[in-house]
């Protein structure tokens, strides 16, 4: 049962933090085993925080793949212009 | 995305909705249809996550793939392995009288004669909780009664119930560790050569808690390439491309393609917590064997919390006939065999009425078939 979701630390009461999930807010997550602070947005399973997610690297991830998928769309157009002028795509 | 606007604004639920973006997803499926023609030999890859195995069906992955690429569900779901001698202990204590705290899906899985909510139908006192905080707060508030946690999971729940023993808990509340510690069930995967899997998906989840390097030693020990993974579709398709990368290059590594979350080391403090409180020892793994090194055992000073010295219970492990006549939950489960060749997958096992624990658990593989109504078998291209 290893389902975790990314929600915003609102707010920090000692060890419990208030969570929020895009508009549900959960009370109360167990908050002491990540280094978290307001405004941080924490993976959380069963009522504790397990990490912090890294926002940078999420976007690395992605930016890396939007590059590769701009040549992928040039290919594209390049294969249905050759099909278009009657040449048989590759 | 320009580079000026998402300073700010780009929050993560933001960027992770390009986790879901099509056009990415067509990309990458190309790109790993390149790979495996070039390739050419079959690739079997196993995931050891439930959560995986729900984001594979749902978002049909498997069919996107090329013939000589299959994925197979592995031992991930913490309800489909929790022996069934834990569950008739727990249902035994109930019909005596404690309070039985447990997750929603532990407490419809059956064990050998009964689940505990048959239990509770029979008027035993079984709750459902979110998480182990509940269970204190509730012993705490009721003193007059006893209480058992029947604690079941992998490494990412652990760390949670560690801490709250550590913190010192009611008298009246003791607790049932199942928990399996997911690097050694995958290792103990990598070096058995029976499944004939190539490559590895990593419950990313998991590895949050325990970092990339408890699974070093496996990997220098089988070559055998690993990716850890998110559970975004994108995340997996991306998992898939990376393994293939690996084999192509006939370069293996540890991978990690879940870097938002996912470190080598993990997260320290929680892993600090945990072996405070636990021991590591041989788990077994519901009608299917024991594995070295993969259960949970709360360590002697910490007797009185647990419910095995409390009540005399038994070590958790047995293996007499764990599931239904018929049944092929422990192929099931080891990924030997696809929901549909069990001969009681929809016919008498169904969601509403599980016969074995795969259908019963939201991260058990035929449960998660049937709810995407896969109802015919899928050819692999490797047996």
């Amino acid at each position: 049962m290893c389902v975790a979701y990314p929600g915003k630390v609102i707010e920090i009461n000692g060890e419990f933090a208030k969570v929020d999930f895009g508009g549900t807010v959960k009370d109360n997550v167990l908050i002491s085993l990540v280094n978290a602070k307001v405004g941080d947005y924490v993976l959380v399973h069963a009522g504790y925080a397990i990490q912090i997610v890294d926002e940078e690297e999420a976007r690395k991830t992605i930016e890396l793949w939007e590059e590769m998928t701009k040549e992928l769309d040039e290919e594209q157009k390049r294969r249905d212009l050759y099909e278009a002028i009657g040449g048989k795509g590759e | 995305m320009s580079s000026e606007n998402k300073q700010n604004q780009e929050r993560l639920p933001q960027i992770l909705k390009y986790y879901r973006n099509p056009t990415l997803a067509k990309a990458i499926v190309e790109k790993i249809n390149d790979l495996a023609k070039k390739i050419q030999e079959d690739i079997a890859i196993m995931h050891v996550c439930g959560s995986h195995e729900w984001t594979i069906t749902h978002y049909g992955i498997r069919s996107l793939l090329p013939d000589n690429v299959q994925i197979r569900a592995g031992p991930g779901c913490p309800v489909c392995i929790t022996p069934a001698t834990d569950i008739d202990d727990a249902v035994k204590l109930a019909l005596d009288g404690v309070v039985v705290v447990t997750y929603g899906d532990m407490s419809r899985s059956k064990g050998t004669k009964m689940s505990l909510q048959d239990a509770k139908a029979l008027g035993a006192d079984v709750r459902v909780i979110y998480g182990v905080q509940d269970a204190v707060a509730m012993a705490r508030k009721e003193p007059n009664k006893e209480f058992l946690f029947f604690a079941v999971g992998m490494d990412t729940t652990a760390p949670a119930t560690a801490f709250e023993v550590l913190k010192g808990v009611p008298r009246n509340l003791s607790f049932l560790v199942s928990y399996r510690y997911t690097p050694s069930i995958q290792g103990s995967v990598m070096e058995s050569n029976v499944l004939g899997i190539d490559a590895f998906i990593s419950a990313g989840h998991s590895a949050t808690i325990t970092g990339m390097k408890p699974y070093y030693e496996y990997f220098l020990r089988t070559k055998k390439p690993v990716v850890f993974s998110g559970f975004e579709p994108i995340d997996v398709l991306l998992s898939i491309y990376m393994l293939l990368r690996q084999i192509y290059e006939g370069k293996p590594m540890l991978e990690n393609e879940y870097t938002r979350a996912v470190t080598w080391e993990g997260n320290v403090k929680a892993q600090e917590v945990m072996e405070r409180v636990f021991d590591l020892e041989d788990g077994y793994v519901r009608g299917v064997a024991i594995f070295p090194k993969a259960g949970f055992r709360l360590k002697d000073e910490f007797k009185e919390v647990d419910a095995r010295e409390r009540y005399g219970l038994r070590k958790g492990i047995s293996t007499k006939d764990e599931y239904v006549a018929g049944a092929r939950c422990g192929e099931v489960v080891m990924g030997l065999i696809d929901p549909p060749e069990c001969p009681l997958y929809m016919k008498t096992c169904t969601p509403e009425d599980p016969k074995g624990s795969p259908m019963v658990s939201q991260e058990g593989t035929c449960w998660i078939w049937a709810h995407h109504k896969i109802l015919n078998y899928v050819p692999r291209c490797k047996r």
